[in-house]
């Protein structure tokens, strides 16, 4: 966490993605997903993309995340151009620059928490000592230190996702990516998380691009952007511009 | 080092199924272990034969005889060190089903040229002074519970009649290879017996037995001794031990063939039984390896992930099974000592075993790693939930 210098203030862009074309193969048939998406993301913004289901949200967070291939355009995060990275060379970056939150948490389960938590430390140069101190510390952000030699079935689905966000940020990455962090979750549960990621962002900096198809949790961030049918609508909160949907 | 704990735990995390293969494993390598030992004692007789041995029969079949008078005529070729000479006898004792090997040997001769079968001196003495004596191998004297002194009667089968003898000696063998069930008794009584019978049918030899100065004569002495007989009315077969004893193994060659083949196909199907549970494993922990992909973990990771499961799982059923096979080969040798006088577990059986578990465990996982490394990271993800 020695690098999380960012401030929330920082106008800065820290995501720029320009004339995004993605489409997937079935078959013989292409399925187009995502059209000529073009947008911004300022470092230390806490930004929810929403939309219907089907309508491209995790295919433009995976992208922009680097574990898919856009077709066509370019995606730069901090000072780099993914779209030029090699698979081995991506694999790094994201080691390096990427935390990741999913719905259903993906911990592995035959690692207890602190080992979870510790998993993505194991590709850097940290000795084993540190890698033990930042993964407690994680563990103690997310308030779940008493929770450390637990396996991942031995926690409630909140708990999980917890242990998640500490592996999300325990190698202080440059974005922070959630597709549907609270889909699986109790609406308690699910406010918890929400407002541990809002304090990740308020007083840690962190740059947070959430996915979610649920309004209450897009509520907690700071800014909207709404996809429908692989077009980027309007910024503002709860817009609909039908206008620009060909289909 | 996470990843290794990763993959250990990986082997052991499902229990019921990790064990139900492990067991299936064991039970496989214990089969193909006692199979390998069953043809290994099959040849066990070759292995421990002398190159230093030729034995001479008829050479138009085992079942006609010599003249006792060749002894002297072989004896004086060169390069023989000593000869002595047999007949098979093909004794019952009690019941057919009690089968093990009886014949009758020029006593005095026999013992120097078999110096793996290791009488004590006074055993010797009281053998060579008894006409009807016998001695017995170690585990056939143990079998049937005979001790020194007793007398043990066949029933004659090529030479009818009922046969006492006493068994004056009990001999160990030199060897762990050294076949510890034979029977053998004085040819002069034998001999005598049938004298007073027929006349005609009296001083015939089964088989000549030559010990050569050198191995590296062997063939030469092989060779000189048949053509002495050449154009006589019993011509002669010689051959090393070795091959004489081959002889007699070839009759069964198409079994030995068969249960080979059986061993063989116990690994193949062992094979894909344990490609199948790694194919099974594999798909349910395609997220797991998708998550590990997302944090930057490599393609060599996860090979060694699953290979690395793979051969634990295959590797410790592998062991458990080479464990039992001893025990369940001392019970086996045990049962079938007359059938299979040297019963031993080899250390090529065990370099098999392991090799066979190293194969399963690598080709079962050869197909999933491929499909484990090919997906994409989304799918793989999506496959999660
Ligand atoms: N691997 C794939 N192959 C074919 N079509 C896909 C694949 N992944 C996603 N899609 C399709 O792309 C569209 C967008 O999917 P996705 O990005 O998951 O949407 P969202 O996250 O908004 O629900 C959907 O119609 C989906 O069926
Ligand atoms: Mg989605």
């Amino acid at each position: 966490m020695e690098r999380g210098s960012k401030s929330p203030n920082d106008k800065q862009n820290i995501v720029e993605i320009r004339n995004l074309y993605k489409s997937y193969h079935r078959g013989s048939l292409v399925v187009p997903v995502l059209y000529d998406i073009t947008f911004d993301i300022a470092a230390g913004e806490f930004l929810a993309l929403m939309g219907p289901s089907g309508s491209g949200k995790t295919t433009l967070l995976n992208l922009l995340a680097g574990i898919d291939k856009a077709d066509k355009g370019s995606i730069r995060v901090g000072d780099m151009d993914i779209t030029t990275l090699s698979e081995t060379e991506l694999a790094h970056w994201r080691a390096n620059h990427v935390g990741f939150i999913f719905q259903f948490y993906n911990l592995i389960p035959v690692l207890k928490a602190i080992e979870n938590v510790e998993l993505p430390l194991h590709l850097t140069s940290l000795s084993k000592r540190e890698r033990r101190e930042h993964s407690e510390t994680a563990l103690r952000m997310v308030g779940l230190e008493h929770r450390m030699d637990h396996y991942p079935k031995e926690l409630s689905g909140g708990e999980q996702q917890r242990v998640a966000i500490a592996r999300a940020i325990v190698t202080d990455p440059t974005i922070l990516v959630a597709d549907e962090p609270t889909g699986d979750l109790d609406r308690v549960s699910a406010e918890e998380i929400l407002a541990m990621m809002e304090r990740l962002n308020a007083e840690m900096g962190k740059t947070i691009i959430m996915v979610t198809h649920d309004p209450r949790a897009a509520q907690h961030a700071k800014i909207l952007r709404h996809l429908e049918k692989g077009y980027l609508n309007d910024t503002l909160k709860g817009a609909h511009d039908d206008s620009q949907n060909p289909l | 080092m996470t990843i290794l704990k990763i993959l250990f735990r990986n082997a052991f995390h499902n229990k019921l199924r990790s064990g139900l293969t492990i067991l299936g494993i064991a039970v496989a390598i214990l089969a193909f272990g006692l199979l390998r030992t069953v043809i290994s004692s099959w040849y066990a007789g070759v292995e421990a034969a002398s190159t230093s041995r030729l034995v001479t029969r008829n050479a138009i079949s085992i079942i006609f005889t010599l003249p006792l008078s060749y002894n002297e005529k072989i004896r004086q070729h060169e390069g023989v060190k000593m000869v002595s000479y047999g007949n098979w006898f093909g004794g019952i004792y009690i019941d057919e089903k009690n089968f093990f090997p009886n014949f009758c040997v020029e006593p005095r001769t026999y013992l120097e040229i078999y110096p793996e079968f290791v009488l004590g001196p006074a055993e010797k003495k009281a053998f060579l002074a008894d006409r009807k004596g016998f001695v017995a191998g170690r585990k056939l004297a143990a079998k049937y519970g005979w001790k020194i002194g007793d007398t043990v009667t066949l029933k004659g089968t090529i030479y009818p009649g009922n046969w006492d003898f006493v068994l004056r000696g009990i001999y160990k063998g030199r060897d762990d290879t050294t076949d510890e069930t034979q029977f053998y008794f004085h040819w002069d009584y034998l001999n005598e017996t049938i004298k007073k019978a027929s006349a005609q049918r009296a001083d015939q030899v089964g088989f000549y037995m030559i010990a050569v100065t050198r191995p590296d004569l062997a063939a030469d002495v092989a060779l000189a001794v048949d053509k002495t007989f050449k154009n006589s009315l019993a011509e002669t077969l010689t051959e090393t031990e070795k091959a004489f004893n081959q002889g007699f193994i070839a009759m069964s060659g198409a079994i030995v063939t068969a249960i080979q083949m059986v061993s063989f196909v116990v690994i193949i199907i062992i094979m894909a039984v344990v490609a199948n549970t790694m194919a099974m494993t594999t798909r349910e922990r395609i997220g797991d390896y998708a998550i590990m992909k997302t944090l930057g973990f490599g393609g060599r990771d996860i090979t060694v992930l699953i290979f690395g499961e793979s051969l634990v799982i295959t590797l410790t059923g592998c062991f458990t099974g080479m464990i039992l096979t001893f025990p369940a080969a001392a019970a086996f040798g045990q049962a079938l000592a007359t059938f299979f006088p040297v019963f031993i577990v080899s250390p090529e059986t065990l370099y098999l075993d392991v090799l066979a578990a190293l194969l399963i465990g690598c080709l079962a996982a050869v197909i999933p790693t491929r499909q484990a490394i090919r997906i994409g990271i989304a799918d793989g993800l999506r496959r999660i939930g």
